[in-house]
């Protein structure tokens, strides 16, 4: 056992006997990998893909020399968690403890499954996730500790999708229920992944098209500034499925009476609405932020730009903008996250987006048809905040320098 | 709040009141937006019902996650649980990028149909502003406020209560605020997952067709989450007002 000085000691008094420091958050991490490896079931297995199933630990799960690597290997994280100070031993500690449970867990499914079976499922159970949380917990607070620049967080979300997308083409998952249930769907998951990256950022795009010149009107004419506010104020309020839902009755109108909307495909149910929906929850946001943005700007700055002889349009683009632009980004941020998670909701109007599965999931009562739709959201709104956050900081830098 | 801005909550107050006892009177002005003799006026439950049912898990589930955030907030502040501030912080953030249905997808699984996944996925969504914001307001103390009221003789205990909660109260409560109005819209989508709400009613619309269905359910909703928000936000007024004379002082 390393033996670590106290953290109580004042910094300078050299200790004269080494203390055993045992980290709280640690000791509480190893508590949850305890209760998630020896009592809850690693791996459910069912007969076939609704009936409900058994749970498997890990032993049981796994042949004995990869269940006892497994094992050996996640106390050892455990152990890091309660005793290693230093965040790099931490998150690489982590990093293992992920690189070996998700393989592992593949390769579950493919033992448990009996041979020639094609109806059995194998999914991850609690036990996983658990484990899963815990080993994410620890590296988040080691990165949390690390203070990683905004280039090293891009980093380190490369590495995560790197490691993410090798466990996927590697095949190892293929046995699990999830990729079963991708590998029926292939062809559909694609197409709805990309009609909701349509929706969640064309939506976006939209918005900042008419959000920045309305969120600057509102700057230079503080009488529009409330009305513009309250107005879409209210818009926020209305529950996103009956904004989806609403918006169908005047398209509908619009594609039966304008043959130029429905030539532009322009229809009552699917993307539309739902488009149109996300752009109206967007707008907020990027209004708001675009005043917040200008409005912060020091009016001795532009006084002083003003002195050096530019335009009104020239201090707008090359000092107004630019300064507002990391307030104006981080509403661009806001919008992005909650557009990837609502586009969800689409599907229940027709629109399409990976909702699809998570409301046939439902339908269906297939868990692992919910989880094909939810995760990858999830994944996506989760690297949009980190990347979106990594340019706001760079940008703020430059405005620093 | 001005005089014509009450008058307005008022009548907003009395319509949504008048129009979730007695729906059959505003049939009218539904009427003309349903097709092919569709009834105007949701007919397959009690709108008062599915009101009080959509209020009750949203008040429910605000109500315990207020508790475990504020408790988590306080000890994370505490010198025992300074270790796990970091982590709580990137936590909040992470957690916030989670999309509300995906949390609701994900715990139908674990607990089954009904009104538990709704119950946990407005639990754990709506933990998120107010821990932020007990965070926010526990760790914006200022530090000479602390020590004067150390210097006073007070306790840990006295100064938790005395001094720091009332100080951080009015952000708590402009989370609690926003936390209820994410909840009121994310109870709505608690019916896909078979949970009692007005959801039921929009969703009816959706399947009939109907768009007088998806507009009552939208408009009793929208109601009650701008009645709520300026009934919470009078409280935080009131709560910030309170406090507004020692905290300039201290300042």
């Amino acid at each position: 056992m390393n033996t670590i000085p106290s953290r109580t000691a004042a910094p300078g008094t050299p200790t004269l006997r080494p203390t055993l420091h045992l980290d709280r958050l640690g000791s509480v991490i190893a508590g949850l990998i305890g209760l998630a490896l020896f009592l809850s079931p690693f791996v459910t297995y069912r007969a076939n893909r609704i009936v409900s199933g058994e749970g498997r630990l890990l032993v049981d799960a796994l042949p004995p020399a990869g269940a006892l690597g497994t094992i050996v290997v996640v106390l050892g994280v455990a152990l890091c968690a309660v005793l290693a100070r230093r965040p790099l031993i931490r998150l690489a500690a982590a990093s293992m403890g992920l690189g070996v449970i998700f393989p592992a867990v593949g390769f579950s499914a493919g033992f448990v499954t009996p041979a020639g079976n094609t109806f059995a499922r194998v999914s991850p159970a609690i036990g996983f996730w658990l484990l899963a949380l815990a080993f994410a917990l620890i590296a988040a607070d080691a990165l949390t500790r690390l203070r990683f620049g905004p280039w090293g967080r891009l980093v380190a979300l490369g590495i995560a999708a790197g490691g993410l997308a090798l466990l996927l083409l590697s095949g190892a998952w293929n046995d699990l229920s999830l990729m079963k249930e991708y590998a029926n769907r292939a062809e559909s998951f694609w197409r709805e992944a990309r009609q909701h990256l349509w929706l969640a950022f064309g939506s976006m795009a939209a918005a900042c098209l008419v959000g920045l010149p309305l969120g600057l009107a509102g700057h230079r004419i503080p009488a529009l500034r409330n009305a513009i506010l309250q107005g879409l104020g209210v818009v926020q309020t209305i529950p996103s499925i009956a904004l989806f839902g609403i918006l169908i009755a005047p398209l509908g109108y619009l594609a039966a009476n304008v043959p130029l909307a429905a030539a532009l495909g322009i229809r009552g149910i699917g993307a539309a609405p739902a488009f149109i929906a996300l752009f109206l929850y967007s707008l907020l946001p990027v209004v708001a932020n675009t005043m917040a943005g200008l409005g912060q700007v020091p009016a001795d700055v532009i006084e002083a730009a003003r002195g050096m002889g530019l335009s009104r349009r020239q201090r707008l683009f090359q000092v107004e903008l630019p300064l507002a632009l990391p307030v104006i980004l981080a509403g661009i941020r806001i919008v992005l996250v909650q557009n990837l998670g609502l586009a969800t909701i689409a599907a229940l109007i027709g629109g399409g987006g990976l909702g699809t599965f998570v409301f046939q999931g439902i339908g269906q009562s297939a868990i692992d048809l919910v989880l094909l739709g939810a995760l990858p959201t999830v994944a996506l709104s989760f690297a949009a905040a980190i990347i979106l956050d990594a340019i706001i900081d760079l940008t703020q830098r430059g405005a620093h320098d | 709040m001005s005089t014509r801005a009450l008058i307005l909550r008022a009548a907003a107050l009395i319509l949504l009141v008048a129009f979730v006892t007695m729906p059959q009177l505003f049939a009218f002005a539904f009427a003309p937006l349903t097709a092919n003799n569709a009834p105007a006026i949701y007919n397959q439950g009690s709108l008062l019902a599915l009101t009080l049912s959509h209020v009750r898990i949203v008040v429910l589930a605000t109500l315990a996650s207020t508790l475990l955030a504020l408790a988590l907030g306080i000890f994370v502040t505490r010198p025992a649980g300074r270790e796990f501030l970091p982590l709580s912080r990137s936590l909040v953030n992470i957690g916030q990028t989670f999309p509300p249905i995906a949390v609701l997808a994900i715990a139908v699984p674990l607990v089954g149909f009904g009104e538990k996944p709704t119950f946990i996925a407005l639990f754990l969504y709506g933990l998120l502003p107010i821990f932020e914001n007990t965070l926010a307001g526990l760790t914006e103390v200022s530090p000479r406020t602390l020590e004067a009221a150390r210097g006073m003789g007070m306790n840990a205990r006295q100064r938790l209560w005395q001094v720091e909660l009332p100080l951080a109260l009015p952000l708590i409560l402009a989370g609690i605020r926003l936390s209820v109005i994410i909840s009121l819209g994310t109870a709505t989508i608690g019916s896909t997952v078979a949970a009692k709400g007005l959801g039921e009613v929009i969703i009816a619309g959706l399947q009939s067709n109907n768009v007088a269905f998806i507009l009552q359910g939208g408009l009793v909703v929208a109601l009650l989450a701008v009645l709520l928000h300026d009934g919470l936000g009078l409280i935080e007024r009131a709560a910030a007002r309170r406090l507004g004379r020692p905290v300039d002082e201290i300042a």
